[in-house]
């Protein structure tokens, strides 16, 4: 288990990394989510040993790992283009931490390669590969040595975005598969839904939020991290209490905001809410609606494919408790 | 068409000038050697190549040239490093001063170790004086700023995540450094390497002053044959010999240049902090200064005595013509004279240079056009490779008739000055327009600009502080230069190095005492020139 | 900012003259045709060529004479240079080729012929062969000089001969320049073979058998291994020239002394070169060059003594630099048919 107590990073003494606390438990993937410069990829970089802490602890499995170099951690980075050897070729990219512990394997590369789907490419140079298959060659080079934790650094964010969501599949498949321990820097929150287990989201160099990702999800510390987290908009207020009577919220206590997802409100004739349809816009799956609600102010809502709406329409909403999270504080 | 037709016209101006200034003087005194008295004899120069005579001296040219090369890399790489990528303060000046040596006149320089490593010398004891340990020695003192510059500027633009990836992979630093690290650096290295083993092969007075006259070169060797023994034959001989040897390395050298990632990104990574690891490289440096300062310092120091006392009479005397008069014009004469001759040099080499670079970076589009692109590069790279007295004597038996009658021109030193810092030039501007991606020119072209717009919007950016360094290389390269300048005719207007030679070749106190003098205003006004551009130094200055 | 005001600062030196082409280079070209002397002369010669301004203008003033100098390298590159462009010399007349490079560029026919009047004590220096082409202009004999100060400080007695030279007494005190790379080197080694004949060469082992030190050029033996060079020198014997004691004068006193039985003399003749554009005025520059003002120059300015015997050479020569009466000589038919050969065996002997 990699364990992170009070570290800090500083940059000719700009902090980026803020006494961050942390933990990986073994065999599951940690997604560290946040706005680019919030100091995540700094982070990564002083867990590989690339960077020096300023302040706080490092261990492993109860070691302190702090003052190992990078190359005595067992740790492994993968970066965001994949930062393949050019003068390599894919098999031996893949084959090379192998070769640095003398125990070269041509079964084994082969055996990465149909892991990462990607047979047949050894004797390729990088060069001729899409950025795809770079990325897929750099994980396995990452595997090969089956380090005790692996390091994610936007591992998809440099691909397309059809691309992006069947890798991240991949990938989650890949490490469950290889019971690999993994710590992943992301900004965008799908990428971090789809491949980890849990979540931490970092702003401004510290840890607002830290635990399993359902939990997070379903209670965002605060309206930036949940819009971060993708809900649409942070009701505060009249609105906020008016959308929590309509959901018939029975949970506990009051709260300072409520957050909303775009899918949050249903058109549905029944629904306790009434409001103008101010636009509508039709996606492949359903039709896309802006509403202004009495006591709430705009909100998004979602209607069925097949109903039709159009601008200064009144329509009736009701709420999926679901889709919206409560914030205790903003 | 059109395209032909503008590359044509680029190529035209070097070729034209490195045909005239260079090819055609060196075939000129070359087929003087095959056709003795007047017939053609090329079995006579086959037998000059047989003399055991003439396969020792070019066998110690090889081999002496190949092991300074052998050390300036070995040295200059832990120095590049330390020098480039680590915050260390006073790099700059440093690498600045480290270049010093490359423009000292090797006369000079030549006293300087013989009273370091003479009898009655501090290092005196080592018995090195006159050793082919003491010509190595000297060769590496002259060349080892050329490693540590282009290689710490190709280390410098290196990105440091492959790198990093490889430790994170489990690589120690000396794996990272053998498996990521060198095969990135190999272009660099190969490239200073070959310039360091052409100056090495061709270097003629510290060898003779170093080697005493036990050892001989192919190039103190045609001087021989040439100017003492009248033997041309001989002298062609080992002229064409010179040359072979200086293409095959040249080819060589082109074909380990060659790296197949060109998509590589170029970046300028921030020098980091110094480590613990770090001390190894760092004696090595600081060995490195000390080994190059001991010299400089020795000559600074004797430049401020005068009648066994700390004196500033040799300074102050280079406003006249020494003892005895045993000049005609006074050091500081010369001084205008040098910088006058350096603008020349300059701006000639400069113009030649971008031609060639523009030339040489534009993508070709058949196999046939990039071979022909190759050949153009090697071909500038020759005359830092050939005899200096092949040349000089060539220039006068072949500029003599119209349209090209330059023997007496004003104009011949600045160009033969040029020539030998065009080799520099190019090789500053050529990683950096290779460096720019083509398809910005096809976008600027895609926007209704013309060709020279395209260059003037696209390539110009990037390459106008090189070339502004490239000058100020070519610039301290003129400053420096005394083989050609010393053979060529001129008036009575000297440069520094020349007047230098002239000094120490007269007895007198004051003379030698002059000559360490203008020897330091030499080095000073290089140094100087060299901070400049390292203020306005870019990643690829120097990278050869 | 800095650094836009630097690049214009650079252009505008290049613009407005700061370059040999920008700056103006008063050269006039045009010859007078009216005249029968006068117009330009080209005088080709070595680096050592020095003559004081002033007389070079007042020559030209009396003379009309537009006198071009141009010198490059050593007295074996202008010999070379010459033979070279004989077909089309590169100007009128040349000065500093010396006896022991004579033979050749006379037997290619480089000089025209002028046989100008010598002054007083000149005819000596005369060639036997070659005399109607080439004019002796100045004298300078290299010799062996020793440290006399070292010598009595140490308390032993100075060498004399070149025999004494291979005594062991002396072990380890000589240096020379090498005759391969440097002028001196080369009258050093001629003044053996005149003194030992076909027996140099064992003359020479005996000399590296007691430690003789060969350098490069003579500034490397003279100021980086005598002991009166002003370096760190160790040795107090050195090959050098005649005229050397008077330039380490101190308080009215010479620290050295030429040797003067081991001396080889070395004449330096000018000559009119065929096909030259200024035959006549060639022939005056080489009068002038006799005239007793040029020869008088000759000792401060190229450290050389005159031909004629008609100046007076300076206070220290006088006192100081002794010539040698009789030195060692080889005929220049001799040395341009044997130099190779000799050259070789020496460079054999040396570099065993």
């Amino acid at each position: 288990m990699l364990s992170l107590t009070g570290v800090s990073v500083a940059y000719d003494g700009v902090v980026a990394v803020d006494g961050v606390s942390l933990e990986v438990p073994d065999g599951s993937v940690l997604a560290v989510l946040g706005p680019s410069g919030c100091g995540k990829s700094t982070l990564l970089r002083a867990i590989a040993g690339l960077e020096p802490v300023r302040s706080g602890r490092i261990t492993f499995d109860g070691d302190d790992v702090g003052r190992l170099p990078t190359h005595k951690r067992g740790f492994a980075l993968m970066f965001q283009d994949g930062q393949l050897f050019g003068h390599m070729t894919v098999a031996r990219n893949v084959g090379y931490a192998l070769r640095l512990r003398r125990r070269p394997s041509n079964a084994r590369v082969a055996e990465l390669l149909a892991l990462v789907g990607l047979e047949g490419y050894a004797d390729r140079l990088p060069a001729t590969l899409s950025g795809g298959e770079r990325q897929r060659v750099a994980l396995a080079r990452a595997l090969a040595v089956e380090p005790r934790l692996l390091l994610l650094d936007e591992p998809l964010s440099a691909l397309d975005a059809g691309l992006r969501e069947r890798l991240a599949v991949d990938l989650r498949e890949i490490l469950h598969a290889a019971g690999t321990t993994a710590l992943m820097v992301t900004h965008d929150h799908e990428e971090a839904f789809q491949v980890a287990d849990r979540l931490a989201v970092m702003r401004a160099g510290r840890v607002v939020q830290a635990g399993p990702i359902a939990d997070v999800w379903a209670a965002p510390v605060d309206a930036e991290t949940a819009l971060f987290l993708g809900y649409a908009r942070v009701l505060t207020g009249v609105a906020a209490d008016t959308v929590r009577a309509a959901a018939g919220d029975a949970r506990a206590g009051r709260v300072e905001a409520l957050a909303v997802r775009r899918s949050a409100l249903v058109a549905d004739e029944h629904g306790p809410l009434l409001g103008t349809v101010r636009s509508a816009r039709a996606t492949p799956e359903l039709l896309r609606l802006v509403v202004d609600v009495r006591d709430v102010g705009l909100v998004d809502a979602v209607a069925d494919r097949d109903t039709h709406w159009g601008p200064g329409e009144d329509v009736r909403l009701r709420v999926d408790p679901t889709r919206t999270a409560p914030i205790r504080g903003i | 068409m059109r395209r032909w037709l503008t590359l044509a016209l680029l190529a035209a101006g070097p070729v034209l000038v490195v045909g005239v200034f260079f090819v055609l003087p060196v075939s000129g005194m070359v087929s003087r050697g095959f056709f003795a008295d007047g017939a053609f004899d090329p079995g006579g120069v086959l037998e000059v190549l047989t003399r055991p005579r003439v396969a020792r001296v070019a066998w110690f040219t090889v081999w002496s040239a190949a092991v300074a090369t052998a050390v300036a890399v070995v040295l200059g790489l832990p120095a590049a490093f330390v020098l480039h990528r680590l915050a260390l303060p006073g790099r700059r000046i440093v690498r600045a001063a480290l270049l010093v040596p490359f423009v000292l006149p090797t006369v000079v320089v030549g006293v300087a170790f013989r009273l370091l490593l003479g009898e009655g010398g501090p290092l005196g004891f080592l018995g090195l004086d006159g050793t082919p340990v003491a010509i190595v020695a000297g060769l590496v003192f002259f060349n080892v700023a050329v490693v540590v510059r282009a290689v710490g500027a190709a280390w410098e633009s290196l990105d440091t995540r492959p790198a990093e990836a490889a430790a994170a992979l489990g690589a120690a630093p000396a794996q990272v450094w053998w498996t990521v690290t060198l095969p990135a650096l190999r272009p660099a290295i190969v490239g200073a390497a070959s310039v360091v083993f052409l100056f090495c092969a061709t270097a003629f007075g510290i060898v003779l002053t170093l080697g005493g006259v036990h050892y001989a070169t192919i190039e103190t060797e045609i001087y021989l044959l040439t100017t003492t023994l009248f033997d041309l034959q001989a002298a062609a001989a080992l002229s064409v010999l010179q040359i072979v040897v200086v293409v095959v390395l040249l080819g060589l050298a082109a074909r380990l240049r060659s790296t197949p990632d060109a998509t590589a990104g170029r970046t300028t990574a921030r020098p980091r902090r110094v480590r613990s690891g770090d001390l190894p490289a760092i004696a090595v440096t600081v060995l490195v200064l000390v080994a190059v300062a001991a010299p400089i310092a020795t000559l600074v120091v004797g430049s401020f005595r005068a009648d066994d006392a700390w004196s500033l009479a040799n300074y102050r005397a280079l406003t006249g013509v020494g003892s005895n008069q045993a000049l005609l014009a006074p050091v500081t004469d010369a001084l205008v004279t040098s910088l006058r001759t350096a603008v020349d040099a300059t701006w000639m080499a400069l113009l030649m240079g971008l031609s060639v670079a523009v030339l040489v970076t534009r993508r070709s589009q058949t196999r046939t056009e990039r071979r022909a692109r190759g050949l153009l590069d090697g071909f500038f790279m020759l005359p830092l490779g050939v005899s200096a007295v092949t040349l000089g004597f060539g220039f006068l038996i072949t500029l003599d008739q119209p349209p090209v009658d330059l023997r007496s021109s004003p104009l011949l030193v600045p160009i033969a000055q040029a020539l030998v810092a065009l080799p520099l030039v190019v090789r500053t501007l050529v990683p950096v327009l290779a460096g720019v991606d083509d398809r910005q020119r096809q976008a600027a072209a895609s926007l209704g600009a013309s060709p020279f717009r395209a260059m003037l919007t696209v390539d110009l950016p990037a390459a106008w502080k090189p070339l502004l360094a490239a000058s100020g290389f070519a610039f301290a390269a003129s400053l420096g230069e005394f083989g050609a300048t010393s053979f060529l005719a001129r008036d009575e207007h000297p440069t520094v190095p020349v007047v230098i030679f002239r000094l120490i070749g007269h007895p007198g106190e004051l003379n030698y005492g002059m000559a360490l003098a203008a020897s330091v205003v030499l080095a000073t006004a290089t140094a100087v020139v060299m901070l400049a551009v390292e203020r306005l130094r870019v990643p690829s200055v120097g990278a050869f | 900012m800095l650094r836009i005001s630097a690049l214009s600062t650079a252009l505008l030196l290049a613009l407005t003259g700061c370059s040999t082409i920008g700056g103006d280079d008063p050269e006039p070209t045009a010859s007078d045709s009216g005249r029968e002397v006068g117009g330009q002369v080209v005088l080709v010669t070595h680096d050592s060529f020095n003559l004081p301004k002033k007389l070079v203008r007042s020559f030209e003033q009396e003379s009309g004479i537009d006198l071009v100098t141009r010198a490059a390298g050593d007295a074996g590159t202008l010999t070379a240079k010459l033979s070279l462009t004989k077909d089309d010399p590169t100007g009128d007349l040349a000065f500093g080729v010396d006896n022991t490079f004579a033979s050749r560029p006379l037997d290619e026919g480089v000089f025209a012929a002028y046989a100008p009047t010598l002054p007083t004590g000149a005819e000596q220096y005369a060639l036997d062969e070659g005399a109607g082409e080439l004019t002796p202009i100045d004298v300078g004999n290299v010799c062996v000089n020793v440290d006399t100060t070292w010598f009595d400080d140490e308390g032993i007695t100075p060498p004399q001969t070149l025999d004494d030279l291979a005594d062991p007494t002396y072990r380890d005190l000589f240096v020379t320049p090498g005759a391969s790379t440097s002028s001196p080197g080369m009258a050093f080694l001629l003044a053996t073979i005149a003194e030992y004949g076909d027996e140099w060469p064992s003359y020479w082992q005996d000399l590296l058998a007691n430690g003789t030190k060969v350098v490069d050029g003579w500034e490397d033996a003279y100021y980086g291994d005598f002991t009166q060079g002003g370096g760190k020198g160790t040795r107090p014997i050195v090959v050098s020239y005649d005229s050397s004691p008077a330039f380490t004068v101190k308080d009215g006193a010479s620290s050295t002394a030429a040797l003067l039985d081991t001396c080889f003399r070395q004449v330096e003749y000018a000559g009119v070169l065929s096909g030259a554009a200024n035959p006549a005025g060639a022939e005056k520059v080489i009068d002038w060059l006799l005239s007793d003002e040029v020869q008088a120059a000759l000792p401060t300015a190229m450290y050389v003594f005159p031909v004629s015997a008609a100046v007076e050479v300076p206070a220290d020569w006088a006192e100081f630099a002794v010539q040698p009466t009789e030195p060692l000589s080889v005929s220049p038919a001799d040395i341009a048919a044997n130099r190779e050969q000799w050259l070789s065996e020496w460079t054999d002997l040396v570099t065993r």
